[in-house]
């Protein structure tokens, strides 16, 4: 069969909502974005537990401490659903390592802010998780059926992470003037960072519109801003305080929260690397693969040790 | 007649499948370029239902494969029963024959109940 039939077959199941599954027949440039995706992604929640390890120790009860060592696990776990969706594209887990070490692949810029208080864990959750779930409840119905998959996996787990933010802060925003003055500090420094997490204008976004043709993507990257808008402003009234941004205002006509610029400027400076904490981040996640050696080289040492029949070594014969 | 090909595991391309590299029966020497063997996770939600497939992970034998499965499938109490299997050994059908294998069960309606039908008195059979 030619590839262009190749083609109408794989485009049809796309518009009949058919999921395209590892083994099936696929575009190369399709197999080429999903790989950059799934593997930023992938990235972008193992370098997400570095702002927030930096506050497990410091954690303010015994609670909070908990409640941040089940959200950490938990990016780790997402990290390891998107990895493996990833391999069954046929890259392996290695590459896509090298690639995150290399500073070839790229992971979401947000995770290069630091965090400078106990308020910005709550933010975090809040505002951070808040629009990730938002990217991600499009994703549960992505084409790609093991990215799905992994989506709807993520998305369960996901909201326990937002819910738990938002409660941290509401603590904050109900104690003390040091509290309170802290909690609108997180809010200040997370909220653009935040709108920022979904990416450029649709008229400057490179790759959208063959992502939505294949179903990669669902919504624009302006839509799904406007909708964490909408959603984040009247929530943050049950807080009490305040977003960043004269110009966010109701707007009756559009039924839509109009808001300000972002500043773009500073969204692609963070994204070629020049971030507050680009390389800290980076260096943190090289020294983790590098100083775990060790461990995988006595793993695969010991493994293999079990599996050889020696029996001078005793095992074997005294299994015989 | 060739139904069912040879792939090292059902959703992982078999000359990227890493499988071939190590498996737990020839464990990878180390170094930088060790990739620890994949495992297919299948888990049991509860007594009396059938495992079901959870996902992937690399592990370098069977019992760090089911340890960090209960670490990342099992924390809310999702399962209670954990089947662990190197992917290489899961052998899958092609897509390509899709057609040869399941076609032919599409014009038999009269295996299904709602095929046959009967007065109303005994139609709750």
């Amino acid at each position: 069969m030619p590839v262009q039939n190749f083609e109408q077959i794989f485009q049809g199941k796309i518009d009949n909502e058919v999921k395209i599954e590892p083994k099936d027949w696929m575009p190369d440039a399709y197999r080429r974005t999903n790989i950059r995706q799934i593997s930023q992604h992938a990235h972008s929640e193992v370098v997400g537990m570095l702002p927030e390890g930096n506050w497990i120790t410091r954690a303010p009860s015994l609670k909070r401490k908990a409640i941040l060592l089940a959200k950490v696990q938990d990016e780790a776990g997402h990290g390891l659903y998107l990895y493996s969706a990833c391999e069954t594209l046929g890259v392996s887990r290695e590459e896509t390592m090298n690639d995150l070490h290399s500073g070839k692949a790229k992971y979401s810029s947000i995770f290069n802010y630091p965090t400078l208080t106990w308020a910005d864990i709550g933010a975090i959750g809040w505002l951070v998780d808040g629009a990730a779930i938002m990217n991600q409840v499009m994703l549960t119905r992505t084409s790609y059926g093991p990215y799905a998959r992994a989506m709807v996996r993520i998305c369960k787990e996901e909201s326990f992470h937002q819910r738990q933010g938002f409660e941290s802060l509401l603590v904050l925003s109900r104690g003390t003037e040091e509290q309170k003055a802290m909690c609108q500090d997180a809010i200040n420094r997370w909220w653009w960072p935040a709108l920022m997490m979904f990416g450029p204008k649709d008229s400057e976004s490179t790759n959208s519109d063959q992502s939505m043709k294949w179903k990669i993507k669902r919504k624009s990257n302006d839509e799904l801003r406007q909708n964490f808008v909408d959603m984040i402003a009247e929530q943050i009234k049950t807080l009490g305080m305040k977003l960043p941004d004269d110009k966010l205002k109701w707007n009756d006509e559009r039924r839509h929260y109009d808001f300000g610029e972002i500043n773009w400027d500073e969204f692609w400076q963070v994204v070629k690397g020049n971030g507050p904490c680009n390389k800290q981040r980076l260096d943190a996640r090289k020294k983790a693969w590098e100083e775990g050696e060790w461990v995988r080289e006595a793993a695969a040492a010991y493994a293999r040790k079990k599996a050889s029949p020696n029996p001078s070594k005793g095992g074997a014969l005294e299994a015989a | 007649m060739n139904y069912i090909r040879k792939f090292y595991y059902g959703d992982i391309p078999e000359d990227k499948g890493g499988a071939e590299i190590s498996d737990s029966k020839n464990p990878p020497s180390g170094g930088r370029g060790a990739d620890w063997p994949l495992w297919e996770v299948f888990i049991r939600s509860k007594q009396g239902l059938d495992h079901k497939h959870a996902g992937s992970l690399h592990a370098a034998d069977a019992q760090m494969a089911i340890e960090n499965a209960r670490d990342v499938y099992t924390r809310r109490m999702e399962g209670e029963s954990i089947w662990v299997v190197e992917s290489k050994y899961i052998t899958a059908s092609n897509p390509e024959e899709a057609g040869e294998l399941y076609d032919p069960a599409k014009d038999k309606i009269y295996r299904h109940p709602s095929f046959y039908n009967l007065p109303d008195e005994v139609n709750l059979m």
